[in-house]
């Protein structure tokens, strides 16, 4: 509680200097350090900085919407097991705990040789340091029909507005129709999240609509997360669920709701359509180089962006390293390793040489029911990467209701560890 | 108990790079890893780290890698960090108040 007021008092103090000053970095006569992006690594950068610095750099953290909608646990909202006001927070606390300013705007791009953010509203922000954390961008032009259709057919892959979709559309289904989702081949956000979406909507319709249908067309050869726990979890549910591996979205209809693979046509009645995905679009604005001409490539001990010094991106944008998930929890920590390599630069000494990052996934398989995948990622120093630790991590041996309880403070927790 | 770690700490040490310029926030940095379930600086109100004593966090550290104390994720998540590793943020959270 000191540690808190402490740093309020100084953020105060900075901020009303902060707000005397012209915005250019030059005349700060602190460092200032410009987050783009307040999700999961994106706040968690902005907290940690002003925390491990106890309140010695200025951070702006840049972020279009005012709340922050935790996609973990957005399925649940699917399902019906949650409201959207669950799984809704907001960044008030970064600032009155942390001193974070909290820009809301939208970051159109970077100048990388002055270190800067062009914004919509705030012209141009500049700092010392940049971090970028640009999430993900669904290239809905790779699926034709898709893009200017998607309230028609939702994602719900961002949570926020599409999650109240989806859950609106399902409620509305009549019992005896068809539920179709597609996923993407990875890599994508949140390797399980597909595969516990379709959990927990077959709980609700198996609870409230039994004679319905739910169909799962997966891009990739079979189930690529926790994969023999979730054979049995899809097993629970009997004939309701069909899982169908190597089944790629080419076309959709909007008027019909028929999806178009292959080999097959589908018609739903809610049709859940999870694009393939890419590095967030501030990624592409920024020029950022990309791997696959889809994530950025970073050096995994500082996340410095390749050929931007003072840029770094983390979180799901970035190509990731061998078992590395794109995750909330992983974001979150790839912000304490970039944050820590931040505050050594800045005191002129290199990056931790030894980082370290872990995750934890949970995923419900009914309405009180889960399981978790975790693995712990140790910097080898020859292959210059972050690789899982062999015999470290693994699964559950069974989804239970007590890993349900824990599924509930991770998220309890990681919202606090991220915004408060 | 310190043999029992030290047995794992062989197994990893082919996967982690030798003791370099240790770094100055090392322990810190480490201990951060264990915030998303444990609270910021260890201050869960559910799973409390900070402020424990470091013997204890030890013990119960080296129990779980054991399957000693029966766990749902820690056995497999403590298996990831060396025993050094485990040392340092045992310590951070025993200084922490």
């Amino acid at each position: 509680m000191n540690l808190h007021r402490r740093d309020f008092l100084r953020a105060t103090a900075a901020t009303a200097a902060a707000l005397a000053l012209p915005r250019i970095a030059s005349a700060r006569a602190r460092p200032h350090i410009v987050v783009v992006g307040g999700g999961f690594g994106g706040a968690t950068t902005a907290k940690y900085l002003r925390m491990w610095s106890e309140g010695a750099v200025d951070v702006s953290l840049i972020e279009r919407e005012t709340a922050f909608v935790s996609c973990p646990m957005s399925n649940l909202v699917i399902g019906g097991l949650k409201k959207m006001a669950d799984i809704t927070l907001d960044y008030e606390r970064l600032r009155s705990n942390w001193g974070v300013r909290v820009i809301t705007d939208e970051a159109l791009g970077v100048e990388p040789g002055r270190r800067s953010v062009r914004t919509a509203r705030h012209g141009e922000i500049a700092g010392d340091r940049l971090v970028l954390a640009p999430g993900v961008a669904f290239e809905s032009a790779r699926i034709e029909g898709l893009t200017g259709n998607e309230e028609r057919i939702p994602h719900a892959w961002k949570a926020g507005p599409q999650t109240a979709i989806l859950r609106a559309q399902l409620e509305a289904m009549p019992d005896g129709g068809v539920f179709a989702m597609t996923i993407p081949r990875a890599p994508y956000r949140c390797p399980p999240g597909p595969y516990e979406r379709a959990c927990v909507v077959a709980h609700y319709l198996s609870t409230t609509k039994p004679r319905s249908k739910l169909l799962v067309l997966d891009a990739n050869e079979g189930i690529i997360a926790k994969k023999a726990l979730f054979e049995r979890a899809f097993a629970r549910y009997g004939t309701m669920i069909e899982y169908r591996p190597n089944s790629t979205l080419l076309a959709v209809d909007a008027a019909t709701r028929e999806a178009e693979f292959e080999f097959e046509r589908v018609r739903a009645d809610v049709l859940n359509v999870i694009p393939p995905m890419r590095a967030g679009e501030l990624a592409t604005r920024s020029g950022l180089a990309l791997i696959n001409d889809a994530w950025a490539e970073v050096d995994w001990l500082a996340f410095g962006a390749r050929g931007m010094p003072g840029v770094h991106v983390i979180g799901d944008a970035v190509f990731p390293a061998p078992g590395m998930p794109k995750s909330g929890h992983m974001a979150n920590q790839h912000a304490k390793v970039v944050a820590a390599a931040i505050l050594n630069d800045l005191a002129g000494l290199p990056p931790n040489p030894t980082p370290v990052v872990m995750n934890t996934c949970y995923s419900f398989v009914d309405d009180r029911a889960a399981m978790h995948v975790a693995s712990v990622h140790q910097y080898d120093a020859a292959k210059a990467q972050l690789l899982p630790v062999p015999g470290a991590g693994g699964l559950s041996e069974e989804a239970s209701v007590a890993e349900g309880r824990t599924a509930l403070k991770w998220a309890y927790h990681i919202w606090a560890d991220t915004l408060e | 108990m310190k043999n029992r770690l030290l047995a794992s700490a062989f197994v990893l040490a082919g996967a982690v790079a030798p003791a370099q310029a240790a770094d100055p926030h090392l322990a810190r940095n480490l201990a951060a890893t264990c915030a998303n379930c444990h609270g910021t600086g260890g201050r869960s109100v559910y799973e409390p780290l900070v402020g424990r004593p470091r013997e204890k966090l030890l013990s119960m550290l080296a129990d779980f890698r054991s399957g000693e104390h029966e766990a749902t994720i820690m056995h497999q998540i403590v298996r990831g960090y060396t025993d050094e590793q485990l040392e340092l943020i045992a310590t951070w959270f025993s200084e922490q108040r």
